[in-house]
C-alpha cells in the first residue's frame, strides 16, 4: 500500500528546505540586527483564545483544525495555531507585561482547512510583533523592515500597498446603516467585495465622492491622502481623524524615500486591525501583510498596549526563489577507499574530522554509489601505512600525499 | 460503454430505522420502488427490492447513512437533514451529494435554553459572556451555531441522547431534534432559535452521480426532485406563536446522580430499592427523566449510559450507575480523567467481542493479524461503538492497516458488506450468529458498576454524603 500524505499537507525536499533556510535565516538575520527578539508558540491553543477575542470571522473558525485534547472531558476543545499574531499576543500578556515595549519575530505554521486540497493547508509564515509603541515611527519600522527583509532575498518587482483599517471601518459607520446592515457591508469588505461599499446607498453625495475617489484612484505620496480629506470636509471626526493619521504613517515614508501605493482595498480578512495596514506583493503575488491593531492586547485581558506587525508567507516566497539558488558554498571533500577494514575506516573517519574542524564539508562514499557534487575527492589506499591521493575536479589535478596535515595544506593552495 | 440495451447498473439504497422506516415505506411503496420487509417488524437489515433484480438496499440508524453514502458504500440513501448536515458542516469536502428534500417526516432542530436562565432571545447570549455549555446530539451543528454567533467562550459536550434533561445544571444550551416548539416547551425549556428542518432527503454519492446511470430511480422521485434543497443553518428565532410554558420546579441539589434508560432500568431499580433508595418515576413504561429520591439532598436524573463517564468527569453528576464497557472507553480516551469505579454491581452482564463474517477463515486474532497483514483488506474495516476500546484493542494487537467506523448501534449489520470486524457486546451470543458472524476474541466482561468524581470524593462537603450512599449500595450488592 502506497504511504499516502494527508490531503492539504506537503513534504519539504532537500531542495526546498535550502530556499526555505534561505528565507528564514534573512528574517532572523535582519530582525536580531533591528533589535527583535526570537519567541514561539505552541502548536496547541485553546480554541476559545480564537474565539473569546471575536477578532477571527466565523468563516476563519470555521476552518480550524480543532479537538478534544487528552484532558478534554471538559469539553473544551484545542486547535492547531490558525494564526500567527494571537497567539504571541497571548505570550506577550502572560509573560513579558512588564515591558512596555515589547518588539517579537518568529517563525511559524499556521493550520487552515482548504477545501480543495489542492492548497496548503499547513502554511509558514515569518511575523513580527512591535508591541508598546503608538507611533507612526514604529508603523513605518516594520514596512521598512519587511522591505529590507525582501531586498536581501533578492525578490524584485515588490510593491508596497498601504491601506487604514480605521479608515475603512470610519467609512463604513459613515454610511449609518443599521447594525446589522453595517455587520453585512463589513464582513463582506473583510471578504474582499469592495462593491459593497458602493452598492450601499445611504451614502451622501459628498461621501460618495469620496468613496470613488478612494477606491477608484491610487496614489503615491501623502499628497492623495491630504486630497481625500479636503473631499471629506463634511465627515465625521473620526474619519478625518483617521485619515491624518494615514496622513502621518504616508508622510513619514515619503521623507524615507520609500516607494508605496495607496490602495484602500490593501487590507483583508483580518478584524483585529485598526489603523495603518499595508500589503506586500512581489512579481504581483501577495507575499505578505500587515498592520496596526491597538485593541488587541486590551480586547485579550492585556493592558491598553498599541501594537502593530506583519507576516511574510514564506510559501509564495518560496516558489518566487531561484531553484537552487542557496547551494551550500563550503567546499566540500569526498573521502572513498576500495577495501573497508577496521583500519582503513579509522583513517577516513580521522581524515573526515581534520577536514570538518578546517572548515570542509567531509563526507564517506564506500559503496561508490553515491552522487556527489565536490571539488575534491581523496582517496585512501587499502594497506599500512595508509597513503592519499587527492584529486581536484576544478583544476583536473591529481596528487599523492602520506598525511592528513599535507592534503589540508594542499586544500588551503588550492583554494 | 453504456448503452441503452445494457441493463441497469446495480445500485445500493441505504434506508432508515426509526421515526422515518413508516413514511419513507410508504412513499418507497408509491414510486413502485418498494422493499420486502421493510417494515418496523424486519429483523432483517438486508432487503431486495420487490420489482427490480438491480436494486438492494441495507437498514441503518439515519446517523450512519450519511457516513455511508459519502464513503461510497451505497450510491443512494434517505434519511433526515439533520444528520446530512452534522456531516457537512463538519466535512464540506465529503462525497455527499443532497438531492431532494422529500417532505416526509416531521420535526426541526432547536436551540433550547431552560427557563431557569431568564433568556428569551438568542441576541442575550452573544450579550452574556457566559462560558457557554452546550449539549447536543448534533456536536457539529452545535460548534457552527456557536460560532456563527460568535459565542466567545463555549463548551460543546456530545452526548448519545437526551440532551433535553441537561439543562440548566449540566448545560446552558441544548441543540436538539424535536417535533414542535410545544414540545420544547413541554421539556421545561425555552425555544431559542429552529436551526433547521429535519425532513427526510434524498441523498446520492458523488462518484456513483457520476458514473452510474441511476436514472432510472430518480425519475421515479420524480417532480420532488426538482425542490430546491433548503438553506442549512439559520439563526433566525422563530417567532411563531407562543407556546404555553410549563415550567418544573428545580432546585439544586448537594449530591448528583445519573441513572441510565434503557434494558438496565429494571435490575437497577430493584437493586437501589433493596439498598432503601426509593425512585418515583424511574420505571421503562412512563419514564421521567428526573426522577425524584427518597433523599432530599440527593438530584436524580435519567441519562444515556454512554453518556455518563464524561458527564461525571466534567463534574455534571458525582454518581452515576453505568457499564464497565463506557467507563473503559472513556478512560481509554481521557486516561488522566478524574473518573473513578467505586463499586461493582455484577448484573447487566455482557461480554465484549470481537467478531468477523463466518465467511472468512480465522478462527483467533492472531491468524487475523496475519490475514490483514497479507493485504486482504487494506485496510481491514472495523465497526464499533465503542471507538477508543476497539482502537486500543486493534492497537494492541499490532492490526494495521485498519479504518473504524464509529456506529450507532446495531454495529452487527454492517458486516460483511460494509466492514470485516466487529467490536461489540453479547449477552448470548444469539444475535451474532443470526448474522453469520464468528466470535474470535474475548475482550473483557463488563457488567454494571457504580462511578464516581474523584473531586467530589476529595471534597470535604461532599465526601461524607457519597459515602453515605456507597456504603448502604455496598451492603446490598448483589456480589460479595
Amino acid at each position: 500500500m502506497e504511504n499516502q500524505m494527508c490531503k492539504g499537507m506537503r513534504d519539504l525536499l532537500p531542495e526546498d528546505m535550502l530556499r526555505f533556510r534561505h528565507i528564514e535565516n534573512t528574517f532572523r538575520t535582519c530582525c536580531l540586527k533591528w533589535g527583535y527578539q526570537e519567541v514561539r508558540t505552541p502548536t496547541l491553543e485553546y480554541l476559545h483564545l480564537f474565539t473569546a477575542t471575536g477578532t477571527l470571522t466565523p468563516s476563519m473558525l470555521g476552518k480550524v483544525y480543532s479537538f478534544l485534547d487528552w484532558n478534554g472531558w471538559s469539553g473544551e476543545r484545542v486547535v492547531l495555531r490558525p494564526d500567527g499574531t494571537i497567539p504571541v499576543v497571548r505570550l506577550y500578556i502572560n509573560n513579558l507585561a512588564k515591558q512596555e515595549v515589547a518588539k517579537l519575530f518568529y517563525v511559524t505554521n499556521i493550520f487552515a482547512f482548504e477545501e480543495t486540497g489542492r492548497e496548503n493547508r499547513e502554511r509558514w509564515q515569518c511575523g513580527v510583533e512591535f508591541l508598546g509603541n503608538a507611533e507612526a515611527g514604529a508603523d513605518a519600522e516594520i514596512m521598512l523592515l519587511a522591505r529590507e527583509v525582501i531586498h536581501q532575498l533578492g525578490l524584485s518587482n515588490l510593491e508596497l500597498r498601504l491601506s487604514h483599517a480605521g479608515l475603512v471601518k470610519a467609512l463604513i459607520k459613515e454610511l449609518k446603516l443599521s447594525s446589522s446592515e453595517e455587520a453585512k457591508v463589513t464582513s463582506r469588505v473583510l471578504d474582499g467585495d469592495w462593491q459593497a461599499l458602493i452598492e450601499a446607498k445611504s451614502a451622501s453625495p459628498e461621501l460618495q465622492e469620496l468613496l470613488s475617489f478612494l477606491l477608484s484612484l491610487k496614489g503615491k505620496s501623502s499628497g492623495f491622502l491630504h486630497n481625500a480629506k479636503a473631499l471629506s470636509l463634511q465627515s465625521s471626526p473620526i474619519l478625518r481623524a483617521s485619515l491624518d493619521d494615514f496622513i502621518n504613517v504616508a508622510t513619514l515614508l515619503d521623507s524615507l524615500d520609500c516607494d508605496y501605493q495607496i490602495d484602500i482595498t490593501a487590507v483583508r480578512g483580518f478584524e483585529y486591525y485598526t489603523g495603518g495596514c499595508f500589503q506586500l506583493l512581489a512579481g504581483g503575488k501577495k507575499i505578505g501583510g500587515g498592520g496596526r491593531y491597538d485593541n488587541l492586547v486590551p480586547l485579550m485581558g492585556g493592558k491598553d498596549v498599541p501594537a502593530c506587525g506583519f507576516a511574510l508567507y514564506v510559501d509564495p516566497v518560496v516558489m518566487l526563489l531561484p531553484q537552487g539558488s542557496k547551494e551550500s558554498t563550503e567546499p566540500g571533500v569526498l573521502i572513498k577507499t576500495r577495501r573497508i577494514t577496521p583500519e582503513a575506516v579509522k583513517t577516513c573517519f580521522n581524515l573526515a574530522q581534520s577536514l570538518r574542524n578546517a572548515g570542509y564539508t567531509a563526507q564517506f562514499d564506500f559503496t561508490g554509489r553515491g552522487v556527489f557534487n565536490y571539488r575534491w575527492t581523496v582517496l585512501v589506499s587499502q594497506k599500512k601505512p595508509f597513503s592519499f591521493t587527492i584529486i581536484d575536479r576544478k583544476q583536473e589535478q591529481r596528487r599523492d600525499m602520506t598525511s592528513i596535515a599535507e592534503i589540508l595544506g594542499a586544500l588551503e593552495g588550492w583554494r | 460503454m453504456l448503452s441503452n440495451t445494457c441493463p441497469p447498473s446495480y445500485v445500493k439504497l441505504a434506508l432508515p430505522k426509526g421515526k422515518l422506516l413508516a413514511p419513507i415505506a410508504n412513499l418507497l411503496g408509491e414510486l413502485n420502488l418498494g422493499f420486502e420487509d421493510y417494515d418496523n417488524k424486519t429483523r432483517d437489515y438486508r432487503l431486495q427490492s420487490v420489482t427490480f433484480p438491480y436494486l438492494s438496499a441495507k437498514i441503518f440508524q439515519e446517523r450512519d447513512i450519511p457516513i455511508q453514502v459519502a464513503i461510497g458504500n451505497y450510491d443512494l440513501g434517505i434519511c433526515g437533514l439533520d444528520w446530512i448536515e452534522e456531516l457537512v458542516t463538519r466535512y464540506p469536502a465529503s462525497a455527499l451529494v443532497k438531492l431532494s428534500s422529500l417532505n416526509y417526516g416531521e420535526g426541526d432542530i432547536y436551540v433550547a435554553a431552560s427557563y431557569h436562565m431568564g433568556i428569551s432571545s438568542i441576541l442575550e447570549l452573544q450579550l452574556r459572556k457566559n462560558d457557554w455549555r452546550i449539549v447536543s446530539e448534533y456536536p457539529n451543528l452545535a460548534e457552527v451555531f456557536a460560532l456563527s454567533l460568535r459565542l466567545k467562550v463555549f463548551k460543546i459536550f456530545p452526548v448519545w441522547g437526551a440532551a433535553e434533561v441537561y439543562p440548566p445544571e449540566d448545560a446552558d444550551l441544548a441543540v436538539l431534534w424535536a417535533k414542535n416548539e410545544r414540545e420544547i416547551t413541554a421539556q421545561g425549556l425555552i425555544c431559542l432559535s429552529k436551526l433547521l428542518r429535519a425532513n427526510a432527503f434524498l441523498i446520492a454519492n458523488r462518484e456513483s452521480l457520476g458514473n452510474k446511470d441511476l436514472s432510472w430511480i430518480l425519475t421515479r422521485f420524480g417532480p420532488k426532485l426538482t425542490a430546491k434543497p433548503e438553506t442549512s443553518i439559520k439563526n433566525k428565532p422563530d417567532t411563531q406563536g407562543e407556546p404555553t410554558v410549563s415550567r418544573s420546579s428545580w432546585q439544586a441539589k448537594e449530591i448528583n446522580l445519573a441513572l441510565p434508560d434503557g434494558h438496565q432500568q429494571p435490575p437497577i431499580s430493584q437493586f437501589l430499592r433493596r439498598a432503601g433508595f426509593n425512585l418515583e418515576g424511574y420505571s421503562e413504561k412512563a419514564l421521567n427523566r428526573r426522577p425524584s429520591i427518597n433523599l432530599d439532598w440527593v438530584g436524580v436524573k435519567v441519562i444515556r449510559p454512554q453518556d455518563m463517564p464524561l458527564q461525571v468527569a466534567n463534574g455534571n453528576f458525582d454518581l452515576a450507575i453505568t457499564g464497565e464497557d463506557w467507563l473503559l472507553d472513556h478512560l481509554y480516551r481521557f486516561p488522566s480523567s478524574p473518573v473513578a469505579k467505586l463499586l461493582d454491581l455484577g448484573f447487566g452482564k455482557v461480554k465484549i467481542v470481537a467478531a468477523v463474517s463466518q465467511d472468512i477463515a480465522v478462527a483467533n486474532i492472531d491468524e487475523l493479524r496475519l490475514l490483514v497483514s497479507s493485504g486482504k483488506f487494506a485496510p481491514i474495516r472495523v465497526a464499533s461503538e465503542y471507538v477508543n476500546i476497539a482502537d486500543k484493542y486493534l492497537r494492541d494487537n499490532h492490526i494495521n492497516p485498519y479504518k473504524l467506523i464509529p456506529t450507532w448501534g446495531a454495529s452487527e449489520a454492517f458486516l460483511p458488506e460494509d466492514a470485516d470486524l466487529l467490536i461489540d457486546n453479547v449477552q448470548t451470543g444469539k444475535t451474532l450468529a443470526q448474522h453469520k458472524l464468528r466470535i474470535i476474541d474475548i475482550l473483557f466482561q463488563s457488567a454494571a458498576c457504580l462511578i464516581g468524581n474523584k473531586d467530589s470524593l476529595a471534597s470535604r462537603d461532599k465526601k461524607g454524603k457519597i459515602d453515605f450512599i456507597v456504603q448502604k449500595l455496598r451492603a446490598n450488592s448483589p456480589l460479595p
